[in-house]
């Protein structure tokens, strides 16, 4: 089984190719086919390696061919697969697999069907590479892999200019981090050598003591492009604005996957992370920024999908959150759990969408609950693993999460005290979401049933999202030792308690009493403060100020070429020259003659003027 | 004495001829006014010593140049209207100028000369002590003449053979 | 040394004035004969003063120079005189303020 492992990434790989070269020629049957059929081989492969790993857990390493071999760099196409990266395969294949089943109905009416399954079955390979590479050149390449497919997903409607805006907002601040890291990649290899991973915690623990300088900056470097793919402060801005591509897409790319290659790459550097407290607590306290700001402004959004994509911003804080006080399992765990739950939200937003004719305002919708049986079931089973209601999965690997950052010794209380706020804004928001979508008045009608390919993925996520906290990660002896999660029990009952007041001031505000619900809640240009929050704490504006608007000016500026003025200057003064000489050839002999009697006799005048200098001479 | 004297006489004998070579309108009238002063020329020459340069000056000046020079003036054929038309380009207010820088000129040329010292021969220098530098350590610059004899000859060849050729 | 033998200066000075002579014919004549002329005029009154340098150190270097000075003189003439033979089948004049068609 192991000498298959490159088919995982392969396949998807393959059929992208194969959509790509017969686009147009495809029915749309066989598109779906291959699409969809490549990433379920893929997920029954990883199934297949899973069982074989929980029935013998050891590391599997694969060296195909050696890719670059410069001088000391030495980089092979390899991979390196144990518990972390398995937890990774089978989220990327079996819950791409659900949402490439998904997507078969949801994009069927779509004139570019073969294109999207391309590029979604591309990113699938692309972000396999990513988890399963055993050197960070391969991952870096795993990792502009998705950052290119989530570029050409977002902008997948490019007939909107508005969309294409987006995809590139979304690659340029990407761009940002990933530049930081590369430097990062560089600072590690001239330092230690190696792009290894494994070798890179090894040499790092030998040639480093915890604190040193050096780690400190690749780290943060590092932590700089795991910010910008993971959508965490500063670098977050482009995460809302990316809902622009189709909704599958965004519960694969910018909920389930992508946006968790940041938390991806920390816990598999976390050899090197622990090396840096500075580093840790930077993470720890973005992680918390993150959740809260992000979580704030979700409370305000109207369009269903920024909803979901601040939520997804304020999820991943908490991964950042759990990385950064040391919970490497808590983070990992969140993530999986996330990107069940997410995923069922932003696929059951889809299939409201889909059925919606594509409206996304969710004062427009309402009373859905009896329309749309199954979406309403995985909305409630969603959000509620979202706010982490007890016994959904969220609840297991938030609440250890918060009870992790509460025993830190350093800000311990804090970080935990903003996570909580941060978890009683989250199930306010998404019981907020529940309640507007599916209760109250209908306001619009549904136009068309959802078929079984959009049942199956959901009902699916909803078991998953409802048991994912029982599974029990494969991740022992990868990580160092953490804590011993038992606090006091008050902390404990704290935590549980919270996302239920949560839940039950948005069912007072929104169900008991709807004619007392702050306006800016439904319409946030009301007040000052919902307008910022609406506005994503104003942050593109901040961004267009310091760094659009300035470079855009510059250029404006460049473009009549300020440095030509000097040579152009130098140019003209040589033509009035050029002129007035040749206004003195006026091709008169005697005049020559003139003008050499002239210089004859100034030169003679100055030979008499200074007689002793000439004799000297 | 008798030296003393011939050297002012053919002084001033060059000096009018060629300044009447330069007033005249005629052009054979003021080669032959040239050729004068160029006679004049050599005796100076010979009064000084050089009397092999006095030679060369009558017999290749005075004879062959100027004889070149008569033999194209009478090939252009300048009739009476050239004599007009020279004389009235030579009215005072086009030499004025030009004869102010030439007196400039001549004043700061003889207030340098004025310094000069001494006799200006010391005996005659014989043609064979000419011959025995030109072909001594002057043996460059005698290469160096003949080229640009040559190339003077092929090129007044070129431009008098067009000009034969088309006629006149 | 002769006593009253011809001092050097007063052969430099007719040499000088020569020389001006032949410049102010150049400056104010505008017939290319004439022109030619002046400049035979400027080569003989150099040649003049080579030749009285020379003689002043009883030296041949003078008439050697004033030989090379024949030679550029005949070569200049030679081609001079070509030139002037297409002039004036060129532009039918001899007058080279006619003759300026090489102005900047």
């Amino acid at each position: 089984m192991q000498d298959f492992v490159w088919l995982i990434p392969l396949l998807p790989l393959l059929s992208a190719i194969f959509l790509m070269v017969f686009s147009s020629k495809l029915p749309s049957t066989i598109v779906a086919l291959f699409g969809t059929g490549s990433v379920g081989l893929s997920a029954l492969l990883t199934c297949n390696l899973t069982w074989q790993f929980l029935q013998d857990p050891r590391l599997i390493t694969v060296t195909l061919w050696t890719w670059i071999k410069v001088g000391e760099l030495n980089a092979n196409v390899g991979f390196h697969i144990d518990g972390l990266t398995i937890v990774m395969m089978m989220i990327i294949t079996c819950v791409g697999f659900l949402i490439h089943l998904f997507s078969c109905e949801f994009m069927e009416d779509d004139t570019s069907y073969s294109r999207y399954f391309a590029y979604l079955n591309m990113f699938v390979s692309a972000m396999l590479v990513l988890v399963m590479s055993d050197n960070l050149l391969l991952l870096y390449l795993g990792w502009e892999g998705v950052g290119v497919c989530s570029y050409l997903l977002v902008g997948f409607w490019y007939q909107h200019s508005g969309n294409g805006h987006a995809a590139r907002k979304a690659f340029i601040v990407t761009r940002i981090g990933d530049t930081a890291m590369m430097l990062g990649l560089l600072i590690l290899f001239t330092e230690l050598g190696t792009l290894d991973i494994q070798s890179i915690a090894a040499s790092a623990q030998a040639r480093w003591q915890t604190g040193d300088f050096m780690p400190t900056l690749a780290c943060l470097l590092l932590l700089a492009g795991a910010a910008g793919k993971s959508a965490q402060f500063p670098l977050h801005t482009w995460l809302p604005d990316a809902m622009a591509g189709p909704t599958p897409v965004s519960a694969l790319i910018h909920a389930a996957t992508m946006v968790t290659a940041g938390v991806y790459l920390i816990a598999r550097m976390h050899g090197l992370f622990t090396l840096s407290p500075q580093a840790m607590t930077v993470i720890a306290f973005i992680g918390v920024g993150t959740a809260l700001m992000a979580a704030f402004s979700a409370a305000v959004q109207t369009d269903i999908k920024r909803i979901l994509a601040y939520s997804t911003i304020s999820q991943i804080g908490y991964m950042f959150l759990a990385l950064g006080v040391g919970a490497w399992t808590a983070a990992v765990f969140h993530l999986m759990t996330h990107a069940f739950f997410k995923a069922l939200l932003f696929l059951g937003s889809g299939a409201i969408i889909h059925c919606l004719h594509h409206e996304h305002d969710i004062f427009k919708m309402g009373g859905l609950w009896k329309r749309m049986p199954i979406a309403f079931v995985s909305f409630l089973i969603g959000s509620s693993a979202l706010a982490a209601l007890p016994f959904t999965s969220g609840f297991f690997s938030k609440d250890l999460i918060l009870l992790s950052a509460y025993q830190l010794e350093e800000f311990g209380p804090l970080l935990w005290a903003g996570g909580l706020l941060g978890a009683l804004v989250t199930a306010l928001y998404s019981f907020r979401l529940v309640f507007v979508v599916f209760f109250g008045q209908i306001q619009t009608l549904p136009d068309k049933e959802n078929g079984w390919r959009i049942g199956l993925p959901l009902s699916i996520l909803c078991i998953l999202s409802l048991v994912g906290g029982y599974f029990s990660l494969p991740l022992n002896n990868l990580f160092p030792m953490e804590r011993d999660s038992h606090p006091d029990a008050w902390v404990e009952m704290v935590s549980i308690a919270t996302p239920l007041l949560g839940v039950i001031v948005a069912y007072i505000l929104f169900i008991r009493t709807p004619s007392r619900i702050p306006k800016s809640l439904i319409s946030p240009q009301e007040t000052k403060f919902s307008r910022i929050l609406f506005s994503g704490w104003k942050l593109d504006e901040i961004y267009d100020r310091l760094f659009v608007s300035p470079y855009t000016r510059s250029t404006s500026v460049l473009s009549h070429e300020p440095v030509d003025k000097l040579y152009n200057a130098v140019v003209l003064i040589n033509q009035k020259l050029n002129a007035w000489l040749s206004f003195s050839q006026s091709g008169r002999m005697r005049w020559y003659m003139v003008s050499i009697a002239i210089g004859f006799i100034v030169l003679l005048g100055i030979a008499i003027t200074i007689p002793k200098g000439f004799s000297q001479w | 004495m008798l030296e003393l004297a011939l050297f002012y006489i053919a002084a001033s004998v060059a000096l009018f001829a060629t300044v009447l070579a330069m007033t005249r309108t005629n052009a054979i009238h003021a080669l032959i006014y040239l050729i004068v002063s160029l006679l004049a020329i050599a005796v100076i020459f010979f009064l000084i010593g050089a009397p092999f340069a006095a030679a060369l000056e009558i017999v290749i000046y005075a004879g062959a140049i100027m004889v070149l020079f008569v033999f194209v003036i009478m090939m252009l054929n300048l009739g009476e209207e050239g004599d007009a038309r020279e004389r009235q380009l030579l009215q005072p207010h086009i030499w004025l100028g030009p004869a102010i820088l030439s007196l400039v000129l001549l004043v700061e040329l003889l207030y340098l000369i004025s310094t000069v010292e001494g006799p200006a021969s010391s005996g005659s220098v014989s043609p064979k002590d000419v011959g025995l530098a030109l072909f001594g350590p002057y043996v460059i610059a005698v290469e160096i003449a003949s080229m640009l004899l040559l190339s003077g000859l092929v090129g007044s060849y070129h431009l008098g053979r067009r000009f034969l050729d088309r006629g006149l | 040394m002769q006593e009253l033998a011809v001092p050097l200066n007063h052969v430099l000075f007719v040499s000088t004035l020569l020389f001006t002579i032949g410049m102010l014919g150049l400056m104010i004549r505008r017939n290319i004969i004439f022109i030619l002329m002046s400049l035979e005029v400027m080569l003989n009154a150099s040649a003049l003063a080579f030749i009285a340098a020379g003689a002043h150190w009883g030296q041949a270097d003078g008439q050697v120079i004033f030989l090379l000075i024949l030679s550029i003189a005949a070569a200049e003439v030679a081609v001079g005189l070509g030139l002037v033979l297409q002039i004036q089948k060129r532009f039918k004049t001899l007058d080279m303020d006619d003759a300026n068609r090489m102005r900047g």
